[in-house]
């Protein structure tokens, strides 16, 4: 098999794994239909956060922040005119009077938390370690604030409801695939490359003349913009939305699928959300039959510490797809 | 995708609005606001101590630190029939034989794991110990148990016009004689030189005989006694125990252990206790309607502060010691 070839396998098998998820959501029934779609989103919000943590190797608590942007951007500006005065009175007149589609709701979440990111981005992105680490957390803690108190930007602390149901089989699948895609080609290109050189080695790299700020801030940005198009793919999927649902817990729970999969490729953000949010359906099924009520919750924490301990590196030893094992 | 229950809703410090205070919001930090900051402050520093001992000698950020806390607060309420002292017992008993079985089944194997690893298991370890307090707790029916063992200390006593709760002193007090007794432990004797040695650089103290499991034991064991001191002033504080007990004053320290400078312990601990001082005072001064965009204020001066002092605002260096998390 050729060097080329060996590549393409690590685009195509996570694109395939999408792809039979995506077909085997639409031949279950509706109540089980939205755990395929839950899994397919974590997995287009996990690949956004690893486009940057695992690229640069600086852990951030604050893509989710990129990911609730978007998801009210694309809600509020999609919820239909006429419900919007009623149910959304306090708004700036320019968000209240405008409504518009599905496609343009996304571009305008991925927009936003690109935009966002570049922002925060610029001064957070000279920090490296725990600093970075509390700096980012600090930005998911100055969003949420915001989102929930300032009603003329968004629903404040109740919920974002009348949101179109959008986000079906198809637009879950090609959503994850298109962030897979660009995850994939970022890290091929030129820039990826520089960016994976200063997670590395930053002294090393910056010896080579990569400028680690540069590299950093690209990275953060382009994961800020597909975490808003995540978050927009997450508002279509869920109809309404409050801020507690894109706050700590999803950042805790979106890192852990990342690191339970495997921090520093593609393939392991891929397995990890499908085999975290696959393993969280299956015991919420059973839980209402087998299983004790409450003991997902144990067995799902209990499982994820198990891993990390046992395999530090992840599911995937943080290494892409390949189909011969690597020699040594 | 979220369904578990790491909620955040709960305990913060309860705001008190006071009628005198809405047309003056900042002139009234009166005597009774800031006694009561320097009381959270005391917990918050207590808290810091444990999380940069751990920090110290294994360099793991333990973010299941406050579910040691939660675990401690528990048994206090599930004991309330028993003698205060036997509670207490108990608290002490159930707080430290976690922080050893969590040191045993967590951080020995992850010793050569990436900070972030490390970081991530406590978010799953404090993800499974919540969850399982949900189901020791949701057995009668109801999410949250009260906790009244050491409610009579809720009491307040007057000094020079003052209210000061019995708690607030017994915090101040505490902390100080702990700090106090750590720093003789550290400074004076053998173990606390191994101590300082390994958290300087463990690999070279191991080389010169320090003992790793000695120092690692005593310094898992000194932060278990602190979570359990902890969970007792908290539990007069707020005696409404509920899973998520605890986890935002975690998350609260940690930043300020951060802020502060995490790589010594005196740093971390005045971190600590500046955040709770801070967050005190704030509370205590302005009313709840003027303070909802407070955490973003508050969070800004954290991101500046990092900006200016990535080593901390107490550190005497410019950079950090620790790469990567």
């Amino acid at each position: 098999m050729s060097k080329r070839f060996e590549t393409w396998v690590a685009l195509a098998g996570p694109m395939l794994l999408i792809v039979i998820v995506g077909i085997a959501s639409s031949f279950v029934s509706r109540a089980n239909e939205i755990h395929f779609l839950n899994a397919l989103v974590a997995v287009a919000v996990v690949v956004a956060i690893y486009v940057f943590v695992g690229n640069s190797g600086v852990l951030s608590f604050g893509q989710i922040s990129f990911v609730a942007l978007g998801a009210f951007a694309a809600g509020v500006m999609t919820v239909p005119l006429e419900s919007k005065t009623g149910i959304l009175p306090d708004l700036f007149p320019l968000l209240r009077d405008h409504t518009i589609g599905n496609a343009a709701s996304l571009i305008l979440a991925a927009a936003v938390g690109g935009g966002f990111a570049f922002l925060v981005g610029l001064p957070l992105m000279r920090l490296s370690g725990l600093a970075a680490g509390i700096a980012t957390f600090a930005v998911l803690e100055i969003t949420h604030n915001l989102l929930r108190e300032w009603i003329k930007i968004g629903p404040g602390a109740t919920t974002l409801s009348l949101v179109p149901e959008t986000t079906g089989s198809l637009q879950a699948t090609l959503g994850a695939l298109l962030v897979v895609v660009l995850a994939y080609a970022y890290q091929r290109s030129p820039l990826g490359r520089k960016a994976r050189a200063t997670r590395e080695d930053p002294a090393a790299a910056q010896a080579v003349g990569i400028n680690v700020h540069r590299q950093r801030l690209w990275a953060f940005t382009l994961s800020g913009a597909l975490c808003g198009f995540a978050g927009g793919l997450l508002v279509h999927m869920l109809g309404s939305i409050t801020t507690e649902q894109v706050y700590l817990e999803l950042t805790f729970l979106t890192l852990a699928m990342l690191v339970v999969g495997g921090i520093t490729s593609l393939w392991g953000a891929v397995i990890g959300a499908l085999a975290v949010s696959g393993l969280d359906s299956v015991l919420g099924n059973a839980e209402d039959g087998i299983l004790p009520e409450g003991s997902r919750l144990v067995i799902l924490g209990a499982l994820m510490a198990l891993v990390l301990i046992a395999r530090p590196s992840g599911l995937t030893g943080g290494r892409e797809l390949r189909l011969r094992r690597e020699p040594g | 995708m979220s369904r578990g229950r790491l909620s955040t809703e709960g305990h913060a410090v309860a705001p008190r609005q006071r009628a005198t205070m809405l047309s003056l919001p900042l002139a009234a930090v009166d005597a009774q606001t800031l006694v009561d900051a320097v009381g959270l402050g005391a917990v918050y520093a207590l808290m810091a101590v444990g999380i940069g001992l751990v920090f110290g000698v294994l360099r793991l950020v333990n973010f299941a630190y406050g579910q040691l806390v939660m675990a401690g607060a528990y048994t206090l309420a599930f004991t309330s029939g028993w003698p205060v002292a036997g509670s207490i017992i108990a608290c002490f008993a159930v707080v430290i034989a976690l922080s050893f079985l969590m040191e045993r089944a967590v951080f020995r194997p992850l010793r050569t794991a990436s900070p972030a690893v490390m970081l991530v298991t406590t978010f799953a370890v404090a993800f499974l110990l919540q969850s399982v307090a949900l189901i020791l707790d949701i057995r009668d029916g109801t999410i949250g148990e009260p906790a009244v063992t050491l409610a009579p200390l809720n009491q307040a006593v007057s000094i020079g016009g003052v209210d000061v709760r019995k708690v607030t002193i017994l915090a101040v007090v505490v902390a100080a004689v702990t700090l106090a007794l750590l720093a003789l432990l550290l400074g004076r004797t053998r173990i606390g030189l191994h101590m300082r040695a390994a958290s300087t650089d463990f690999r070279t103290a191991r080389l010169l005989g320090v003992r790793a499991d000695t120092v690692i034991g005593v310094a898992v064991l000194l932060s278990g006694v602190l979570a359990a001191i902890v969970a007792m002033i908290l539990t007069v504080q707020l005696p409404f125990v509920a899973p998520d007990f605890a986890l935002k004053e975690t998350i609260v320290v940690l930043v300020g252990v951060v802020v502060g400078g995490i790589d010594r312990l005196w740093t971390a601990t005045l971190g600590g206790f500046a955040i709770g001082f801070a967050s005190g005072v704030i509370n205590g001064a302005l009313p709840t309607d003027k303070t909802v965009f407070l955490p973003s204020a508050l969070f800004a001066l954290v991101i500046l502060v990092l900006l200016l002092r990535p080593a901390g605002v107490f550190a005497r260096g410019r950079t950090a010691v620790v790469d990567r998390v």
